[in-house]
């Protein structure tokens, strides 16, 4: 017996072209996409340690501050990294990046006529504890405008990036906030085949809303797994 | 056949255009520090030190200006570093994004990996690649394969899975001693092959 991971879920995934998506036309892979043996999937990956991350870098309130609070709406964001058995995936470094209160990226290429804050940065990171548990304090990020299609506005969201033990359960996705009408709209969003899509939208909790301070949101994240596979001998 | 799992697993969505200050900020100069970033190998690294550069190229030809790509490697005895603390020196793992070239390229300056003892009659050297942009709404991976290592290559398990007439698209060419080439293309007749990893 060994134990491999259980293979990407194209249902659960967007296709590389999408209609909708227009910059999918011309960047999206064309060609089948090569199978390789099970056994590679199941490479351990990269391992990041707390001695990769700054004091704040999970505050994105505080480690972009210069001289005053950040603008705009606090809010906590956490959840679990998990397996698609609901094991906890300890150790997996989250990268976070988003817009500012009122929908502008620091990033030198974002021109949206809306403020920068000087006060907010935008991205943070940390590592799950032992029971898969991460949490952020940040700002909630703003919708804004892109040029995909007339009167295109992106849901406010923020991206994550995450690592899990393997090479392969690399994963790169957006969190979405719920009863946001912009969804409905949203290429990127609708990309992903519907029976999935709400697994990338938060709840609202009260149990993580702290009193005076800050709304509380949950995000779970489910990598891919360990499926236990026999191999017949010889093979 | 494994059953179902209980939990579906959650979607992909692109990097989008604006990953470079979160993703790689010391690489676009902004003042937060990197994870993992293009120079990978100190001295203190044992190994053949190597450049390896190249673009990413869309549907038209054009150079993409804004995709991120990451390699994971072994060290020079085909080890890949652990948690453990092997190779506690060489993490393996580099991060560069194709933004602040004026060519638009990626590059990343490593030792040549080895292969582990136990696999030589069936693998080669090789690097593992993710690679994510705008307009990708899944990352894909790849792997680059050395030029000058055409013996290894015609063992290599993976290699020999792939059709013959599009192996080339994964193998890096040795344009200077230590200097290799690696372009990926995203779409047309030679594009690369990704793998359903």
């Amino acid at each position: 017996m060994t134990r491999v991971l259980r293979p990407r879920d194209w249902s659960s995934h967007p296709a590389y072209i999408d209609a909708g998506y227009r910059s999918t036309a011309l960047r999206g892979p064309t060609k089948p996409l090569i199978p390789v043996k099970a056994a590679l999937s199941s490479l351990a990956g990269p391992v990041f340690g707390h001695e990769s991350l700054g004091p704040l870098d999970h505050d994105l309130t505080q480690n972009g501050r210069k001289d005053a609070e950040p603008l705009g709406e606090r809010i906590i964001v956490t959840g679990r990294v998990l397996d698609e058995d609901g094991r906890p995936v300890p150790g997996a470094l989250i990268e976070i990046w988003q817009a500012n209160a009122a929908g502008r990226y620091i990033h030198k290429v974002d021109q949206h006529q809306a403020p920068l804050d000087p006060n907010f940065y935008g991205a943070g990171r940390c590592l799950s504890d032992a029971d898969g548990r991460y949490r952020f304090l940040t700002i909630k990020p703003g919708a804004y405008p892109w040029g995909n299609h007339f009167n295109a506005w992106r849901p406010n969201h923020i991206h994550f990036s995450l690592f899990g033990h393997q090479f392969a359960t690399r994963l790169v996705t957006q969190m979405y906030f719920p009863g946001d009408p912009l969804l409905m709209l949203d290429p990127i969003y609708q990309g992903v085949p519907e029976t999935a899509r709400e697994r990338m939208v938060a709840r609202f909790s009260i149990d993580e809303t702290e009193e005076g301070y800050a709304l509380g949101y949950v995000f779970d994240i489910v990598l891919r797994g360990a499926a236990e596979t026999l191999f017949e001998a010889g093979r | 056949m494994s059953k179902v799992p209980p939990l579906g697993q959650t979607p992909s969505q692109t990097v989008g255009p604006f990953f470079a200050y979160g993703l790689s900020p010391r690489q676009y100069g902004y003042a937060l520090e990197s994870v993992a970033g293009s120079a990978m190998a100190d001295e203190s690294v044992v190994g053949e030190r190597i450049r390896i550069e190249g673009q990413v190229l869309d549907g038209s030809g054009a150079p993409i200006t804004d995709a991120l790509i990451e390699i994971w490697q072994a060290d020079a005895d085909g080890a890949y570093s652990a948690a453990d603390g092997v190779n506690a020196r060489f993490s393996g793992f580099g991060r560069c994004s194709t933004g602040t070239d004026p060519a638009a390229r990626f590059w990343f300056e490593t030792i040549k990996p080895g292969v582990a003892a136990g696999e030589a009659d069936r693998a080669a050297p090789c690097i593992n690649v993710t690679v994510l942009m705008r307009g990708l709404l899944s990352h894909v991976f790849t792997r680059l394969y050395f030029g000058d290592e055409a013996e290894a290559n015609a063992r290599d398990e993976v290699l020999l899975s792939v059709p013959p007439e599009r192996r080339a698209t994964l193998i890096a060419d040795l344009v200077e001693p230590g200097h290799y080439r690696f372009d990926i293309r995203m779409q047309g007749d030679d594009e690369t092959v990704f793998f359903d990893l």
